[in-house]
Order: C-alpha cells, then structure tokens, then sequence
C-alpha cells in the first residue's frame, strides 16, 4: 500500500474502514467483512508481548467473561461458544487470564516463545479448596 | 429499537464494531468501555472524539479501528460535533433527503476526563443546554494520560502526578476532585450516570437507557489506567473492583436533573487505604507523616455515599 506523507494529505480527508458500501455492518461477523487495508484489523500488535496467554478449551466454561474484558478484541467467541486467541492483535496484557473463573484457568499466561502443545501439557491440576 | 441482552453469553454473539490492534497500552480500561457501548446497539452510530489518548491511538495513520463513521475533532469540541451533526441529521430528515431515512442513528461523543472537565467544559455545557440529542461519555481516568501524566481537574486528592509531583514538601494534589455527574445533572439533562468498566451488566444497561433517551446524556465511565495509576496490566478489572467496591467510584444514575438512583451496593464495603494501596500514584500516602490524608479521603468518601442515599431515599 502507498502511503501519503503528511504534506501530500488533504485537509478533511476520510479513511475508509471498508472496501465495500455495507451500511448493515453490525451483522457481518469479522470474518464475514470485506476489510480496507486502512482497517487496523489487517494490522497486527503481535510483537508487542512479551506474555501470551494460552487457551485451553477442555476447562472451558463459555463464560465469556474474557470476552467481554478484553481490551484489545482478541478473543474470538463465535455463537456462544469461546473458540480462542487472535494473536494479531492480542498485546499480552493478561486480563482475560485474570477474570477466568474456572479451576484450573483456561486461560494461563505464558512466556512468548513457548510453544502452545507444550504449554497445554503443563497445565495444572485442580486445586483443592482451602479450609 | 435497542438490542435484548440478557446475559453475557448472548452478549458474546454481538459483532465488534471496534476492531483490535489499536495502540491504546496493553490493559487500557479505555477500549473496554468503548466495545461495550458499541456493542450493546445496533443502531448506526455516529461518532466525535476528542483529543486524548482514545482518540490518538484508535486513528494512527494509515489505519482505523471504528467500524462506524467516526470524526476527529480538537480537543474542546467533541461536544460541538456531535451537536452539529445531529442538527444538520434533523435539518437533512426533514428536507427529505436522506438516503435512508427509516434507520435509526445515535449521536455519541467521546472524551477523556481533561477534554470533559477542563478543556471542553463550555462547550459540553452549550451543547446540554441546546438540548441535542446525543450521548457523551467522558472516559476518566483522573489525568491527561497522553501528554505524560499531568493533573486534570478529576486528578483525586493525594495523586502524584508529573504537575503535582509528591515528595518532601508536597503529598501531591492538594484539590479535590471535581464532581462533574452533579454539574451534568443541574444541568437538566434528561440522563446523566456514572459507569464502570467491571460491572458490565450495570454498564450496558445505563448505555442502552442512555442510547434510547431523548436529548443530552451524560455518561462518566471509571477507566482504570495502568500508566499513570502505576498498576500491573493484568489488574485492570481488579483496580476497577475495588474503586466501585470502596465506593470511591459509586455507580447510580440521576433522571431529568434530581432523581437519583444507586445501581450498584457493595455486599462488603472495602476500605479506601486497600483501593490506593494497589496503586503507585498513592505510594506516598502510606508514609508515616501522610497517613492522614488517607482518613481524610475515607471520610469524604464517607460522606459522598451518606448524601447519595439521603438523595436517593428523598428522591429530590
């Protein structure tokens, strides 16, 4: 894409999130839309962690608690369900990590250039209730 | 018609009109109140934001986040563009010519706290007084964030900020913090409510009531920012937990300028000293010889709950 330098740009000047006219925008899910280039959704933030968070759907309750949460729109939840991280545009954060309510979490954060099969063997058991 | 949400499960299916990989700071309390309310509509949305760190980081060349028509308008006057553009909506409906004149479109301004409470008080204050129809929502987060942390009017009592540096001499801001839902709301305007990012049930029903009101709404919504608060990114929705569970940030709403109603009572009431202590910009608080600023804010806080409830009980 050719970018304009700040003297080329006119004042008033309009990016356009879409490539097509679609006013009913609100029900195409993400996957369903035509995005423009000038969308940051064809961006990504990926180098921005130093942390991920690693999803594992077997303790999984679909709380949706990390989906609504998220700063960062990184967590694809499709038809009630919880299918997991976008990691182009996940920043590490570790909130959804934090709000997880399910013992052991689902979500656990780890270390950036960990593998993510490697990170699901280590997943921890359940603990037991404190008296 | 406004959108039925009953749980967080049917929420979930909403399609995000905010997209990611913006650059708000990882754990920014900011992109979670805005998701919110663009998701709890599904009404065509027009948008002024000003200046602030919203505003920067959702539109760095080339890219955008918003999936709605969305202005970028200086940093007095998102107010004023929202106004406008409502006017010139009513004026081109009633010539006629609007390409589709049946779809319903709701007019929201975004602000952060130095846009609401100091640079464009006027011209919110003109804009609710005109009476247009459309929701602004000041994003608070108690300082000018984006400039590198000076104090703003909302900056509460005791803050370290680079303006209001805390150390030998000073404990850091001396004022109090300005309370602006009383001001919107002797204003007259029809709505006027204060939000938090973790309680999100609270949060869309008051952006839904606020969205199918009729005239100028006011909404302040808590955001919890890791920068300048000085907390860990992953303790967003804690920090945000204990300022409406310490009742710091109580969350009720005011109906056409006096009725007052709480929304949200804390099962138990946590001390003010467990909400600052997880906070850098209050470390200097819980030395010896400032502790009693920290019985000073408990006590106005104190007070602040007592007069909400008388308020809300009287009903004036």
């Amino acid at each position: 894409m050719e970018f304009l330098g700040w003297d080329q740009l006119e004042a008033g000047a309009v990016i356009p999130s879409f490539e097509d006219k679609n006013s009913d925008i609100v029900k195409l899910k993400q996957e369903e839309r035509n995005y423009a280039k000038t969308n940051s959704y064809t961006a990504s933030v990926a180098d921005w962690r130093v942390f991920k968070p690693v999803f594992n759907k077997d303790v999984c309750i679909d709380c949706q608690n990390c989906w609504v949460f998220c700063p960062d729109t990184a967590i694809v939840a499709r038809d009630k369900d919880m299918l997991g991280i976008d990691y182009d545009h996940c920043k590490g954060c570790g909130i959804c990590a934090e709000v997880c309510p399910t013992n052991p979490k689902s979500l656990i954060m780890f270390f950036e250039n960990d593998d993510n099969d490697t990170a699901l063997s280590q997943w921890p058991e359940k603990k037991k209730k404190e008296k | 018609m406004s959108k039925i949400i009953k749980n967080l499960k049917q929420f979930s299916t909403s399609n995000d009109r905010f997209e990611g990989a913006h650059l708000l700071c990882p754990g920014c309390a900011h992109s979670i109140i805005v998701r919110e309310l663009l998701n709890c509509t599904d009404d065509n949305l027009v948008i002024a934001n000003a200046t602030g760190c919203l505003e920067v980081c959702t539109a760095v060349y080339p890219h955008t986040s918003w999936d709605a028509s969305w202005i970028h308008i200086g940093f007095e006057n998102a107010a004023t563009a929202a106004s406008g553009a409502e006017a010139m909506y009513k004026t081109l409906k009633r010539k006629g010519r609007l390409k589709e004149p049946d779809k319903p479109v709701k007019f929201i301004a975004f602000g952060g706290d130095g846009a609401t409470y100091d640079i464009g008080f006027q011209f919110l204050s003109g804009a609710v007084e005109r009476g247009h129809d459309f929701t602004y929502v000041c994003l608070d987060n108690e300082v000018y964030a984006n400039t590198g942390g000076q104090r703003s009017s909302s900056t509460p009592r005791g803050a370290s900020t680079t303006t209001t540096p805390a150390g030998r001499v000073s404990y850091g801001k001396k004022r109090y913090k300005k309370d602006m839902v009383a001001i919107m709301a002797a204003h007259g305007a029809p709505y006027v409510a204060q939000v938090a990012p973790n309680k999100w049930k609270d949060m869309v029903k008051k952006y839904q009531k606020a969205l199918s009101t009729e005239g100028p709404v006011y909404i302040n919504a808590m955001s919890a920012c890791t920068t300048e608060w000085k907390f860990p990114a992953d303790q967003t929705i804690d920090v945000s937990d204990l300022g409406t569970d310490s009742l710091v940030f109580p969350l009720y709403e005011i109906e056409n300028g006096h009725k007052l109603t709480i929304t949200y009572r804390p099962r138990n009431i946590v001390p003010v000293r467990d909400y600052l202590g997880v906070q850098g910009r209050f470390k200097h608080l819980f030395k010896k010889e400032n502790q009693h600023i920290i019985d000073e804010m408990q006590k106005a806080v104190n007070e602040k709950w007592e007069l909400l409830q008388r308020r809300e009980e009287a009903g004036i």
